[in-house]
């Protein structure tokens, strides 16, 4: 099936090994992803708090671009942010014919428009549980995970409560799809009670308390569960339990090593794909010891180069390097 | 046909209907503009409906000879039964007059006079050309016969064949389970006087057992109803119980000698084991066990047959095949019930996949004497007593998600659980409700002593029952996520146990019971009763009645009360020995129709058969509701519906519309 | 009278739901447009399309029909079978050259006295600006295929 698709920017940087193992998984299983052409930031959570027309115009831009190519009617996020906003907006211009004319005045200043309904906004798990389907998935495993232990982590945005009436794909309150997934390529999957708990979003930005207390939680949770690993699908919630894994740790003074890999990484390691072409090992939190119960070797991560300018001046030795 | 005569008589209702109509005006007009309709005297009087107005109309009969009587007045639904009265005793075929409302559909809707007044010519006008086509009718009277089919053994139906049993009436119990009792037969106490739910119960139960007048069919169900009030024929299949009841003493060796235990899903609501010959519970009526074929070796293996072996009497049947016996009975009252809501639709709360979070229905049978613990209040793992127990209110009702309704039972049950709790464990208990709702005589009492006995009442919807501990002292615990609403704060509450107050739901099958009885559901999916303030226990089709839950969440005082009124209204009914019925209905011209069967299918009643042998089809009277649908769908116009006939109401629309009079108005122009 | 144009409509109402809304209306003393002149069969489902046309043929510049909500209908289910019609007569009033805007379907709950008088004020507004119909029956349709004149008949 063709599908637009919408990166969002979290998949360019801190997210690109979710780039890349999308796109490394999409030919197997008969995905074919249009990126479109020339799309634009979301504005995330926080334009919309700020100033509501300007923030779904910017949305409705990227749909606007997607609903040119009429190759196809459906336009995939794997960004849970990107997701939400992206469904939002198309649901309230189908809603409210006056933010449709407000939105549309603004697109009009670049030669587009977009009319709510014309596309169908997925997030790409729905479209590898429901268009390619666990059957066919299980068809493809050659590696499966056997022996490994996985927390699956929705995070709090995917689940959020249907709009214009559509039918959401999984539970609201207790999401069940990736579980089945992760179960269907193998692996052992624990009935993850804060599954569909808030990461924090960006709270660790602005009360380190808060943003901490939630991810120790999560990484608690998965812990005290014997989780191997855990596996999301949202960029924003990797970054909170892998990059901020080590401050929270810090905060608390706790140890906690819990590594965070996405759901599309885990299918590549099924179908039998190498670590490194699905960025494993950009993770911080190093997810080499859980992946060794299955037999995946991880390449060793380069070394960072710092590239120095000429007009540096030399550093000064210290005394232990001799 | 002979040129009608026809008498107008217009009513001022007071000022009512002559404060904006000019009454006079409008009879003087129908009087001499509808003469040449046929209208041979045209009167207005004060109040037609006194006995003074109705003795103008009876006097005009008999002195002037009118064939037809239209009285422009009120509203049929008030007085179009006087009026077809004053008719009939003047000699005057009742459906032969008409009664057309210049009152609620125009003088109290308008404040013009003269476009009420020439509103109201239009109505009369309407009326008359509309009466013209009417023919003298009787109503219908069929024979009744006093047997009533009870469906469903619960505590409704049970105190419904009882009553009517012992009104010296026969009666014929079916109940789908191996016993009677219902639900009641599987609580321990009954909110909130505390009485043993069995104590008060299995008396009754025996009663109809043994009682004369009442032919019981366990382990049966209803497959087929056809015909009408009075007269119906139900289908019932006698699932094979595998023990000759004629042999059978009820001694128990054969469940005691048992091999095979399985999990007893509907009396022990999944919480114990029974065998797989058994009778639900030791009081059961009748006594005769029943093998589940599903579950015994013998059938699965074809060996065992330790039952037979030791059975003293020799009952045990294992060739015994499902019967199919007919009845003929007057009129059905169903009560088959409620099912549980599966608290497994709302993962977040853990049921299911928490050990200790039990349903309602699970800790009826933790508590209970008789039940799988002796009635001890323990945790799953069969020993552990709660310290804390949580008890969740509302569980899939109020909520839109699941069930909007209120589910009436929950909160005075979870009270009784919190008390139950208290009494015999001593732990804390916290109950979690959104309102309190303590509505019936003695409930609110039993609240304040719940309070008094010191149990936690937090209002609140829990958010989520977790395992997943995320302060020290919640280890090992069943943490309540909730947002206590009345000091504003979100509390997490650990606790040993958790009970979910799941609400009532409709059985799985009512849609298909609706259909086959011929009623119809609300959009809840309960059985809809004939109008719900004044005439609960009816339904739209006569002579089926409703009682208990199946027309909505009920306690068990008001269970017994609809199965008594039910009761009421089935003797009632036999006592008159015939029934009649309006004789608004359908009939087929059988030389018009061409078989084409297009009515059969528009009957929601299936009050039309097709007769195979004359390729026609045929109303049968006594099940036509007189909707008239399949007088609008014939397409070769072989079907005509009596009082509203095609003729009647297109002559109406002239008249309405003034066609009747316009030749009249040229020639006089 | 005013000078304006006042149409005349004919309302088939059940007798169950929306009659009896009508009903209500009355006893609540609800003002609403005098346009509107009410016929009553037992359910919607009686609803011949003959009854539609031939208000359409004798002059009336609009037709009302009303019932119960689905689901409340006293015959189970007969109104699902009045929407089936409404629909399909609509097209047909369509093809006949009669603007669809003048024929009206109404649900009404014997309850919803005030939302029955409503929308009869909106409908009757509705038809007041689209005009007279200019049904000539004498030229649009033989004498002989209208219904039945009862006198001529009776005669």
């Amino acid at each position: 099936m063709k599908y637009h698709y919408y990166p969002g920017c979290s998949l360019e940087k801190n997210a690109a090994s979710y780039n890349i193992s999308t796109l490394a998984i999409a030919k197997p299983l008969g995905m074919e992803f249009v990126e479109v052409d020339d799309w634009n930031c979301c504005g995330a959570t926080e334009y919309i708090s700020l100033n509501l027309t300007a923030a779904y115009a910017l949305v409705a831009r990227n749909l606007a671009l997607a609903s040119k190519n009429t190759e196809s009617n459906q336009i995939v996020a794997p960004c849970s942010a990107c997701y939400l906003n992206l469904r939002k907006c198309d649901s309230y211009m189908t809603e409210s014919t006056d933010l449709a004319d407000k939105v549309n005045t603004a697109l009009a200043a670049g030669g587009l428009s977009y009319k709510g309904g014309t596309l169908k906004v997925r997030h790409l798990l729905d479209v590898i549980v429901n268009d390619i389907g666990y059957d066919a998935i299980a068809a493809k495993v050659t590696k499966p995970l056997k022996g490994l232990r996985i927390a699956p982590y929705y995070g709090c945005m995917i689940v959020r409560p249907i709009f214009s009436g559509g039918s959401s794909f999984d539970d609201t309150e207790y999401p069940k799809t990736l579980d089945k997934l992760l179960k269907t390529l193998g692996a052992e999957v624990i009935d993850f009670p804060l599954k569909a708990h808030c990461c924090g979003g960006h709270m660790t930005q602005i009360s380190e308390a808060t943003g901490y207390e939630l991810i120790r939680q999560l990484v608690k949770g998965a812990t005290d569960y014997k989780a191997d690993l855990m596996v999301t699908l949202c960029p924003m919630c990797q970054l909170n339990l892998d990059a901020f894994q080590g401050p929270m740790n810090m905060y608390f003074n706790t140890n906690y090593k819990m590594p965070v890999l996405y759901f599309t990484q885990m299918i590549g390691l099924a179908l039998g794909i190498g670590a490194a072409e699905l960025g494993i090992g950009s993770e911080l939190v190093d997810a080499r010891p859980a992946l060794s119960k299955i037999g995946v070797e991880v390449p060793e991560p380069e070394p960072i180069k710092v590239r120095t300018p000429k007009e540096a001046l030399p550093m000064p030795s210290l005394p232990e390097e001799k | 046909m002979a040129k009608e005569r026809i008498g107008v008589y217009v009513c001022h209702c007071g000022t009512n209907i002559a404060g904006t109509v000019d009454v006079e005006d409008v009879s003087r007009w129908a009087g001499e503009v509808l003469k040449d309709r046929g209208v041979v005297i045209s009167r207005d009087y004060k109040f037609m409906c006194s006995s003074l107005g109705q003795e103008l109309i009876q006097k005009d009969i008999k002195e002037q000879g009118l064939t037809r009587v239209v009285v422009a007045a009120c509203s049929p639904h008030l007085h179009e039964a006087t009026f077809r009265n004053a008719c009939k005793i003047a000699g005057l075929n009742p459906y032969l007059s008409e009664l057309v409302s210049i009152r609620e559909q125009d003088s109290w809707v308008h404040t013009d006079k003269a476009v009420a007044t020439e509103k109201a010519k239009a109505i009369i006008s309407g009326g008359v050309e509309r009466t013209i086509w009417q023919t003298p009718l009787d109503p219908l009277k069929v024979p009744i016969n006093p047997t009533t089919m009870v469906v469903g053994g619960g505590i409704a139906g049970i105190q419904a064949a009882l009553e009517i049993a012992d009104g010296g009436f026969p009666v014929v119990m079916v109940e789908r389970e191996p016993s009677i009792g219902g639900h009641m037969a599987q609580f321990d106490k009954t909110f909130p006087t505390l009485d043993c739910s069995a104590c008060i119960l299995t008396p009754k139960m025996v009663q109809v057992g043994s009682h004369p007048n009442i032919q019981l069919l366990t382990y049966a169900e209803v497959t087929n109803v056809s015909g009408y009030v009075g007269s119906f024929q139900v289908t019932v299949k006698q699932r094979a119980r595998s023990v000759n009841v004629e042999d059978c003493t009820g001694c128990g060796i054969c469940q005691e000698k048992c091999p095979k235990k399985v999990i007893d899903e509907v009396f022990e609501a999944g919480l114990g084991y029974r065998k797989a010959v058994y009778t639900p519970f030791p009081q059961a009526v009748p006594k005769y066990p029943v093998i589940d074929r599903e579950n015994c070796t013998y059938y699965i293996k074809g060996t065992c047959k330790a039952c037979e072996k030791f059975c003293p009497t020799g009952a045990i049947n294992f060739e015994q095949e499902d019967e199919y016996l007919t009845f003929d009975v007057g009129q059905i009252i169903l009560a088959t019930g409620w099912d549980l809501f599966d608290a497994r639709r709302i993962p977040q709360y853990g049921y299911g996949r928490l050990a200790n979070v039990f349903s309602n229905l699970e800790f009826e049978r933790l508590s209970n004497a008789a039940g799988p613990t002796g009635g001890k209040i323990v945790m799953r793992d069969g020993i552990t007593v709660p310290k804390t127990v949580g008890i969740v209110h509302c569980v899939g009702s109020r909520d839109k998600n699941y069930n909007n309704y209120c589910s009436a039972i929950c909160c005075m049950q979870s009270l009784k659980f919190a008390h139950l709790v208290h009494e015999r464990t001593g732990a804390e208990v916290y109950n979690f409700y959104i309102d309190m709702r303590t509505v019936s005589k003695g409930y609110d009492e039993f609240y304040q002593r719940l309070l008094d006995e010191g149990t936690h009442f937090i209002r609140g919807k829990v958010a989520e029952i977790t395992d997943a501990a995320r302060e020290p002292g919640e280890e090992g615990k069943l943490i309540i996520q909730v947002e206590n609403t009345l000091v504003g704060k979100q509390m997490r509450i650990p606790v040993d146990m958790v009970i979910l107050s799941s609400g009532l739901e409709p059985r799985h099958d009512t849609k298909e019971v609706a259909h086959l009885f011929g009623i119809s559901c609300s959009a809840d999916g309960w059985l809809l009763e004939r109008h719900p303030k004044l005439d609960p226990v009816a339904t739209m089709t006569e002579g089926i009645f409703i009682a208990g839950c199946l027309q909505g969440p009920k306690d068990i005082p008001t269970s017994v009360a609809q199965g008594a009124a039910a009761a009421a209204r089935v003797v009632g009914k036999i006592q008159q020995k015939e029934i009649s019925m309006e004789p608004i209905k359908a009939s087929i011209n059988q030389d018009k129709c061409s078989g084409c069967r297009i009515c059969n299918n528009l009957c929601p009643f299936n009050a039309i058969s097709f007769i195979e042998d004359r390729m026609v089809s045929e109303v049968n009277p006594a099940l036509c509701q007189g909707c008239g649908t399949c007088v609008a769908a014939c397409p070769a116009g072989a079907i005509s519906g009596t009082v509203f006939s095609d003729q009647a109401i297109l002559a109406q629309i002239d008249g309405l519309l003034l066609k009747n009079v316009k030749p009249l108005e040229l020639v006089a122009g | 009278m005013s000078e304006q144009f006042e149409p005349i409509i004919i309302g088939f109402t059940c007798n169950w739901c929306s009659y009896r809304a009508a009903d209500m209306a009355g006893t609540a003393r609800i003002k609403y447009a005098p346009n509107v002149r009410l016929i009553r069969l037992m359910c919607s489902g009686r609803l011949d399309p003959t009854f539609i046309l031939k208000a359409f043929a004798d002059g009336a510049d609009g037709v009302l029909v009303s019932g119960c909500h689905p689901g409340d209908c006293h015959y189970v289910e007969q109104n699902y079978k009045t929407m089936r019609r409404f629909y399909l007569l609509r097209k047909l009033l369509t093809q006949m050259g009669i603007e669809p805007e003048r024929i009206k379907l109404l649900w009404a709950s014997a309850a919803e006295g005030q939302i029955f008088a409503d929308e009869i004020t909106k409908f009757t507004e509705e038809v007041r600006r689209l005009g007279p119909l200019n049904w000539n029956p004498e030229q649009g349709i033989p004498k002989e295929s209208q219904p039945a004149n009862p006198m001529e008949v009776s005669a």
